[in-house]
């Protein structure tokens, strides 16, 4: 990266002189100097903008996050595990075709792996035809037995979940990763969109931005559409979020939601189970809870039923889940479904429940239990990402050009001996965006998670959190290794100018009913 | 045909009560956190005294002051540098004044989110503060002349927390768990230090002919009334005549001074009460124990109660603290779910 790339040059700013960027697509600019039409906004304002005042405006929106206590606990690390989630000022825009691509794109995907989530715990039907090998699913540790011929309120499996998006080379979006058992994140998404309309009103005002504020109300939507029939209450169901506790690394973000949400954070030791019926102990006596959107894992969702020595959990939960007096959200053992090696599967999952062809690809995945693959892979794992299927968060992963001998063989013994556990893809060009990096812009990398909620209805908040590889050249975009995040904007129109005539019927039937064009670029700005 | 009495009402269910798990964290974080300020005061008081005192008169001070302070006391001869260190850095001692800070925050952070964010940083604040002037590095004997300033620290602290959660926190029945985790302990650390006063001075001569004290006595009994900051309040009621009598008086019945038992229990009396309606819980048994306390320190005179034995008469109060402390405990906090929902 040339040193003098500071704020004032954004415009001539040559963005990919870097050989590591040289094969990603760049979400700014089309050719060496030209940036795309939604991003031409951006460029001026960036343009017009003194480099102090960039720098004043991202230490604003540091000191923000650090007041507010916005943070994330990192395992084991000894000195404070706690942490500012580092954030990025300049926004990364996706205008309204490429959205409306990822909308139907994750509502179909979406759709189909709840249909194999309910056949697989039913009748079988894929395993049956052969679509998906039944040795893999039942070889999954996230499989549970415990939930065959249990019936689901909807019969959706997968309520919430953060799908993680990435842009190929030639522009188009592919999934890296379903996250279908606990996705966190969401959090950041909304507090990285406050902190940015704080400190820089005036980015906004050149777009049509899509608000994303409504996302707590629409999460609780969601799981109030789950209520049990056998509520007393199917109308008005009391609903809480269950919490590992204060250590766990996305605390923050459970307070916020269930703040946010206006329902009470209890731990397992606040629920207690009676007959089935799952009561929290209030001071006024034992309250009846209906849905729990929990943020535990399944393992330690219930010692009786799951791993015995959880004193996370609820003693006697599933029990009461499957006489169906309360539901849990995400349903338990949707992880088979997000199973890296399952994830292979997901196209012809696609095409055998829907009949369609899958609007979002599938990243291209090896797996080490077939011979051929393996060998493949193992001869070139310098070129590889390894990852162990059943792991998240960056953690149990070979990135095989940034690894040393040692730990790539390291790794050659471990898919040796357990190939089932292991999956591998090639070394991924992910988009890279300009990024404020100490004062200065430079290129990143980056994926996208959209949030998608599923109960009575599909939701998408236009949005998502836009992970930044903050390391030069890395390819991790994870808050535990060193990532941080950006405000992402879906736009109202295609390329970023909001004032469009033809968007404006769209804000007016979308937002506030005030006519007007100009009233639609700053109702993304203001309020 | 009109619809059932309450049938606007069950269309919705009312959401009564809150969390047990809050209620707790919030009563205890209260408890430690008026027990490390009383604490605190009661230190800072018998450092000053003991730099007026005949180094022989030492050695029982401090057996006297583990005893007001609840603390078992250690065999053999007591070194007061050991025994203030001790009471106030000790992480061994779960009383000392940095444990209590330490498990008030810790009570408090597990409730975070239930409580404003102005109280969180300034119970934060003192924490840090705390931490930051242990003496681990420096020669104690200075700290300990020196410590008055870190004593009135935690005082103001903990004043100040106060101020901020009754300024910024709803007053609805958190807070009212909060008010009476401060009150119970006040009670029962006020009756303590009552007892063990009244153990080590000869008192009954004195106190039945309300006689104004001695030298020698003063300043024990000018000690108590400072530790239990209600010096000037007392001067202003009696003048500066210090008559144990009429301290006694004023630390046990008053009902106006804030640190005295009668305030004390009229305070966690009243806060039961509006728990008791927030949640509408049958089980009346915490008010009940209360009030009876409560009436009996109304209609006391001192001079009957120093003819029944102060001491006496102190022990009970502590025991009827105690047993409050265990009838809130049952009935909120950890109740039987199964007589609950019998019921």
């Amino acid at each position: 990266m040339s040193a003098s790339a500071v704020p004032s040059r954004v415009g001539t700013l040559p963005p990919l002189p870097d050989e590591q960027y040289g094969k990603a697509y760049d979400e700014m600019f089309s050719s060496r100097d030209v940036a795309r039409a939604h991003y031409q906004a951006l460029q001026r304002t960036l343009l017009r903008l003194d480099p102090e005042e960039l720098r004043r405006s991202q230490q604003a929106a540091d000191l923000t996050f650090l007041q507010e206590g916005i943070t994330f606990t990192v395992y084991g690390s000894k000195e404070g595990t706690e942490r500012i989630f580092p954030n990025d000022l300049i926004p990364r825009i996706i205008p309204a075709n490429e959205w409306a691509q990822i909308e139907r794109g994750l509502t179909q995907r979406l759709t189909a792996l709840n249909l194999f989530l309910r056949d697989i715990y039913h009748e079988g039907r894929i395993l049956t035809e052969g679509i998906v090998p039944r040795e893999l699913i039942y070889s999954c540790k996230h499989f549970r037995r415990e939930m065959r011929g249990i019936n689901v309120p909807r019969d959706t499996y997968v309520n919430i979940c953060g799908t993680d998006l990435v842009r190929m080379p030639d522009g188009s979006f592919a999934v890296l990763e379903d996250n279908l058992r606990v996705p966190s994140g969401v959090s950041y998404m909304l507090a990285n969109r406050k902190v940015l309309k704080r400190v820089f009103p005036s980015m906004f005002q050149d777009y049509g931005v899509w608000p994303i504020d409504h996302y707590p109300q629409a999460l609780l939507a969601t799981l109030r559409s789950l209520a049990p029939e056998n509520s007393p209450y199917p109308q008005d169901p009391t609903t809480v979020l269950l919490t590992p506790g204060v250590s766990n690394s996305a605390y923050f973000e459970h307070t916020f939601l269930a703040q946010q949400m206006g329902v009470e954070l209890v731990e397992g030791r606040d629920l207690l189970v009676h007959d089935n019926v799952v009561y929290m102990r209030t001071t006024a006596g034992p309250r009846r809870v209906d849905v729990i959107y929990r943020r535990v894992d399944d393992d330690f969702l219930d010692p009786l039923c799951f791993r015995r020595d959880s004193i996370l959990g609820v003693p006697g939960l599933f029990n009461a889940y499957r006489a169906g007096n309360v539901t849990v959200a995400n349903a338990i053992g949707t992880g088979v479904a997000d199973d890296k090696a399952v994830y292979a599967y997901v196209p012809e999952i696609i095409r055998f429940y829907l009949n369609e062809d899958p609007i979002l690809q599938n990243v291209p995945t090896f797996l080490m239990s077939d011979q051929k693959q393996r060998d493949h892979v193992l001869g070139n794992l310098e070129k590889m990402v390894v990852k162990a299927v059943g792991e998240s968060g960056g953690y149990g992963m070979l990135i095989g050009p940034h690894s040393s001998q040692q730990q790539r063989d390291d790794f050659r013994a471990r898919i040796l001996a357990e190939p089932r556990n292991y999956i591998a893809q090639p070394t991924l060009a992910l988009s890279c965006a300009p990024c404020l990096i100490d004062g200065e812009v430079e290129s990143r990398h980056i994926d996208l998670r959209p949030y998608i909620l599923m109960g009575e209805k599909v939701t998408l908040v236009p949005g998502g959190l836009t992970r930044v590889a903050l390391r030069k050249g890395s390819l991790v975009v994870n808050s535990s290794q060193g990532g941080g995040s950006k405000d992402t904007w879906v736009l109202r129109a295609d390329d970023g100018d909001g004032r469009a005539p033809k968007l404006a019927d769209v804000a007016v039937k979308g937002l506030n009913g005030k006519g007007g064009a100009g009233s639609v670029a700053t109702s993304g700005a203001g309020s | 045909m009109r619809p059932p009495r309450n049938y606007f009402v069950r269309a919705f269910k009312r959401d009564a009560g809150m969390l047990s798990r809050v209620a707790d964290s919030l009563y205890w974080m209260s408890r430690y956190l008026e027990r490390a300020e009383h604490t605190a005061r009661l230190v800072d008081v018998e450092l000053q005294l003991w730099l007026d005192q005949s180094p022989e008169a030492g050695a029982g001070r401090w057996r006297f002051l583990l005893e007001a302070l609840r603390t078992p006391a250690a065999q053999g001869p007591i070194d007061p540098t050991v025994l203030v260190d001790s009471l106030v850095f000790s992480r061994r001692n779960s009383s000392s004044i940095v444990s209590c800070i330490a498990t008030a925050r810790e009570n408090l952070r597990h409730v975070r989110e239930q409580c404003s964010s102005e109280m969180w940083e300034q119970l934060n604040r003192l924490y840090l503060d705390v931490m930051d002037s242990r003496p681990d590095a420096r020669p104690e004997e200075s700290w300990m002349l020196k410590s008055h300033g870190f004593f009135r620290a935690v005082q103001e602290g903990a004043h100040l927390f106060q101020g901020i959660t009754d300024g910024t926190m709803s007053h609805g029945e958190g807070w009212q768990h909060i008010q009476l985790g401060r009150y119970v302990e006040r009670a029962d650390t006020l009756a303590c230090l009552m007892g063990t006063h009244f153990k080590r001075t000869n008192m009954s001569a004195d106190l039945a002919a309300d006689q104004v004290v001695e030298s020698a006595e003063y300043l024990e009994w000018v000690g108590l009334l400072r530790a239990c900051v209600a010096f000037e309040a007392y001067c202003k009621a009696h003048t500066a005549a210090i008559r144990p009598l009429r301290v006694a008086d004023f630390l046990v019945l008053n009902p106006e001074f804030p640190h005295s038992i009668r305030f004390a229990v009229d305070r966690v009396n009243a806060a039961l009460h509006v728990v008791g309606d927030l949640t509408e819980r049958k089980a009346k048994t915490p008010t009940r124990i209360a009030g009876r306390l409560r009436a009996q320190l109304s209609f006391s005179s001192i001079e009957e109660i120093m003819a029944g034995g102060a001491r006496a008469y102190l022990e009970n109060i502590r025991s009827e603290c105690a047993q409050i402390h265990a009838a809130i405990h049952q009935v909120y906090f950890d109740y039987a779910i199964e007589g609950e929902l019998a019921s």
